[in-house]
């Protein structure tokens, strides 16, 4: 890969971090308080459901992981197995878009 | 008068630790004891020194486990009761004994673009720089490196991937970055850009810890990751 592309690479991992560490702390506190509420799992469904905000929050959050997952998977794969080149970029591609995919219908599931 | 137990490699890569025992004397350095071998047991050990005050860079090696220059290295900072290992510098081939090949690392510095690129001639007069401007004073927190290798033996990621530049190289294309006379500043950023430049460290900070001198390539190498990322967002790299 050019510089340039790994210069990229680099900010959005960097990007996606700042948007994890938020998303990752909004959900620990949204978990806390609905298990210290007593709320089941149908009751939180119920409330998910059609809401535009918790579609919009974890819409983001997958989007955040499918981008910076596979960076640094990919980077741990450079060093400790000395994978490169572009079929192990294309690897990280897909395995990205495997987590899209994946948290999409996660997230789908709660709000639809 | 106690005498103090030294294992020094002796060989090649495929070499071993040999045993010797070495008279204790007061304020004596690790670099006084392998003289002390090669002079009174042992002139065959191979080892390397030039200025004996920290100037030179040239006797660094690995003293119980850690890479440090042996001409300033007390044995009282270091040996673990009576006991002393002494080995090469990790990360390097060995050439002989105590002696490692440095030629990759400063090869290094080449790929990193660390020669000066004027963009004035003798004809000319002084560039004048601020001593307070901000890349004068970056310049200054790094410029006092030696090359002594300390930082890159220390450095996991060169372990890691033997490709990286490492932190002197870098620490050395920080100095240039930073150097308004400098005609170069955007080949350098793209020669110090990506998975072998400074976007391969982890900030592990090894390199800070162990450096002679007092450094941070660590710092260095996290300002050309800013430098890089706003080069590419300029549309410069």
């Amino acid at each position: 890969m050019t510089s340039r592309g790994e210069v990229r690479l680099w900010l959005l991992q960097r990007a996606s971090a700042a948007v994890l560490a938020i998303c990752v702390a909004v959900h620990l506190v949204t978990i806390i308080v609905a298990m210290r509420q007593g709320l089941t799992a149908a009751a939180i469904l119920g409330r998910t459901h059609g809401s535009i905000g918790w579609a919009g929050f974890y819409g983001i959050f997958v989007l955040a992981v499918a981008v910076h997952a596979p960076i640094g998977v990919r980077a741990i794969a450079q060093e400790w197995l000395a994978c490169r080149g572009r079929a192990t970029d294309a690897v990280f591609v897909l395995f990205g878009i495997v987590l899209l995919a994946l948290g999409g219908l996660a997230v789908a599931a709660v709000i639809r | 008068m106690s005498s103090l137990s030294v294992t020094v490699w002796r060989g090649g890569s495929d070499g071993r630790f040999q045993d010797y025992s070495v008279p204790r004397r007061d304020a004596q350095t690790v670099l006084d004891v392998v003289t002390y071998i090669q002079r009174r047991l042992d002139p065959t050990l191979a080892y390397r020194f030039a200025c004996r005050v920290g100037m030179c860079g040239s006797c660094a090696m690995t003293v119980n486990g850690k890479p440090r220059w042996t001409c300033r290295t007390h044995v009282a900072e270091v040996a673990s009761g009576d006991r002393i290992e002494i080995a090469p510098l990790a990360h390097l081939p060995i050439v002989r004994d105590l002696v490692t090949d440095m030629r990759t690392f400063f090869d290094k510095w080449a790929r990193a673009k660390g020669q000066f690129t004027p963009t004035a001639s003798r004809r000319e007069g002084f560039e004048r720089v601020e001593p307070e401007s901000r890349p004068r004073r970056a310049v200054d927190a790094a410029i006092e490196c030696i090359g002594c290798g300390v930082c890159y033996a220390a450095c996991d990621v060169v372990e890691w991937k033997p490709d990286y530049l490492g932190p002197a190289a870098l620490n050395r294309a920080w100095t240039l970055v930073n150097d308004v006379r400098d005609g170069a500043r955007t080949e350098r950023l793209a020669a110090v850009a990506g998975d072998a430049g400074c976007h391969a460290c982890h900030t592990l900070g090894a390199c800070t810890e162990r450096c002679p001198k007092h450094l941070s390539p660590t710092a260095s190498i996290a300002g050309l990751k800013r430098e890089t990322a706003i080069a590419m967002l300029r549309g410069r790299l």
